[in-house]
């Protein structure tokens, strides 16, 4: 083998390498292979569903080990006209609207939703980015808040609809009955022992524990139980997943 | 190697020097290939999900206002350039598709390599590494035998040297055994699946850390391993990779006056 061919194989490799690379993306666009890549998600759902007890709780911190900076991230404040008027009113007025496949719609206020008993749990806050921040999460565990509403049988999805909008459209998120009733899943009102502040998505913010960030819904203003995502945004559960590929599913 | 044979005259030519062997087991050359292109996705769309966060912490925690103790965003750069990352503009969306799908494939891959490696005894053939060959003047020895690109045993020139076993041990049982479980302790879901997990690694910005540090490893084990290949002759290696079958290579040059060196390993068993 002489250097001159080496040189060209080298060559050939990197631009070989760099064709992959391309290739890689115009497979990514044609929808036959779109489906097979976007078919991990389901894949690795169904094997932690099957590796994980149903209640399988996420890792819990101790006080010390929570992070003495917790970041903001996504919209940090909504600031819209209502919201505005209800942060200015301390949330007074504000109720949290449960609906959809429910026997009893509720309207919840903030003291309503103190009076349910109440969860408080130190957990890992895991950005899909990358990061993750240590808080201190209290609420009511939101199985007992659809127990309370009466959530059909029929309802397989929990969809949070929230104050902060993202191109003119509410910010959005769902999870399935197994996470919805999930003991850490809570419906956190309070954050390190004070009241959730604006940043962090006042006056209430889903915690989904076994979920990456951008589950967790800000501004959270009303729930509805429904059988099926289909017609809600543009069908794919949630603000992200409509709009740029994001999992539904993400516990990983 | 466990049939000793007498020294070869360096002034003969091997009879060996012609003629293939069968090298790589159908396991073996399968594995091989799915691995290499998902090695290559996860490194490129791996790079794309840095991107999105290129610092790294240790502990349970860690985000902006944390110490990190390498923060790559003076190389954004270069780790941003196209022709490096899947897809080629940044898309942390996508990039964790191709990510999380062609890890199953080295994960259980991974699995299914080992399990045939061990009933076709592979492992045991071909990559134990004897306690004799490790001594620090062995190693010394085939080091120098890689200086002077010479690879091969003529005694037994279809069996792995030292230095290439422990390559290829490190990158089978160490490094991508870590990547996998670095990958699943930073998965929320699989930390309350399995509380171990991440208990293992000391946290979960720990386990990122531990993740990109394997990978780079990885890195550094294909840029050596394509090195050999092209120096070790690449058209016979491909395609002794593609069929099994791997044509012997001509002997070396006779070194000059120094004696030969070839016998080292062999001799101090």
């Amino acid at each position: 083998m002489t250097l001159i061919t080496r040189r060209t194989l080298v060559t050939g490799g990197a631009l070989g390498a760099g064709l992959l690379l391309s290739g890689c993306d115009k497979l990514a666009q044609q929808p036959g292979f779109r489906r097979i890549l976007f078919s991990g998600e389901k894949i690795n759902m169904g094997l932690q569903r099957a590796l994980m007890d149903r209640n399988a709780l996420a890792p819990e911190f101790s006080a010390e080990q929570m992070s003495p900076v917790f970041r903001t991230n996504g919209n940090s404040n909504p600031n819209t006209a209502d919201y505005n008027r209800h942060v200015a009113e301390n949330f007074a007025n504000w109720r949290l609207e449960i609906g959809g496949l429910v026997d009893r719609p509720l309207r919840l206020s903030l003291s309503d939703i103190g009076a349910f008993p109440q969860r408080a749990q130190i957990t890992r806050h895991d950005c899909v980015e990358g990061w993750s921040a240590i808080g201190k999460w209290q609420g009511p565990m939101l199985g007992n808040v659809l127990k309370a509403a009466g959530v059909r049988t029929s309802a397989r999805y929990i969809v949070f609809t929230c104050a902060d909008l993202w191109s003119g459209a509410p910010y959005y998120e769902s999870i399935d009955m197994v996470d919805a009733f999930h003991p850490q899943t809570i419906l956190a009102w309070a954050m390190n022992d004070k009241r959730v502040s604006v940043g962090h998505g006042a006056p209430i913010r889903l915690r989904v524990e076994r979920h990456l960030g951008y589950k967790n819904a800000k501004y959270v203003m009303r729930i509805d139980a429904v059988a099926s995502l289909a017609g809600i945004g543009l069908g794919k559960g949630g603000y992200w997943e409509d709009h740029v590929n994001y999992d539904w599913y993400a516990g990983i | 190697m466990d049939e000793p044979t007498a020294p070869p005259d360096p002034s003969a030519k091997p009879p060996a020097a012609t003629g293939t062997v069968y090298r790589h087991r159908l396991a073996t050359r399968i594995w091989h290939w799915i691995n290499a292109i998902a090695i290559f996705i996860m490194i490129g769309s791996g790079i794309g999900i840095l991107n999105a966060h290129p610092r790294l912490y240790w502990g349970q925690y860690g985000a902006n206002f944390d110490h990190a103790w390498l923060d790559l965003r003076p190389y954004g750069n270069i780790l941003r350039s196209g022709w490096l990352t899947i897809p080629a503009g940044y898309d942390l969306a996508i990039s964790r598709r191709w990510h999380l799908l062609f890890a199953l494939v080295l994960g259980f891959g991974l699995l299914a390599f080992m399990i045939a490696s061990l009933i076709n005894r592979h492992f045991q053939r071909d990559l134990r590494v004897r306690a004799g060959e490790i001594g620090p003047r062995q190693l010394w020895a085939d080091l120098l035998a890689h200086l002077r690109f010479d690879f091969h045993n003529p005694d037994d020139p279809a069996a792995y040297n030292t230095l290439q076993k422990l390559a290829y041990v490190a990158a089978i049982f160490v490094l991508i055994p870590l990547m996998i479980f670095t990958g699943l302790a930073m998965s929320p879901g699989m930390d309350a699946a399995w509380p171990w997990l991440i208990e293992l690694f000391g946290g979960r910005q720990s386990a990122r850390s531990i993740h990109f540090i394997a990978a780079s490893g990885i890195v550094l084990f294909v840029i050596v391993h394509l090195t050999l290949v092209v120096l070790a002759g690449p058209i016979e290696e491909i395609w002794s990779m593609i069929t099994g079958r791997w044509t012997l290579p001509a002997p070396p040059p006779p070194p000059e006056p120094a004696p030969a060196e070839h016998a080292g390993p062999e001799a101090a068993e």
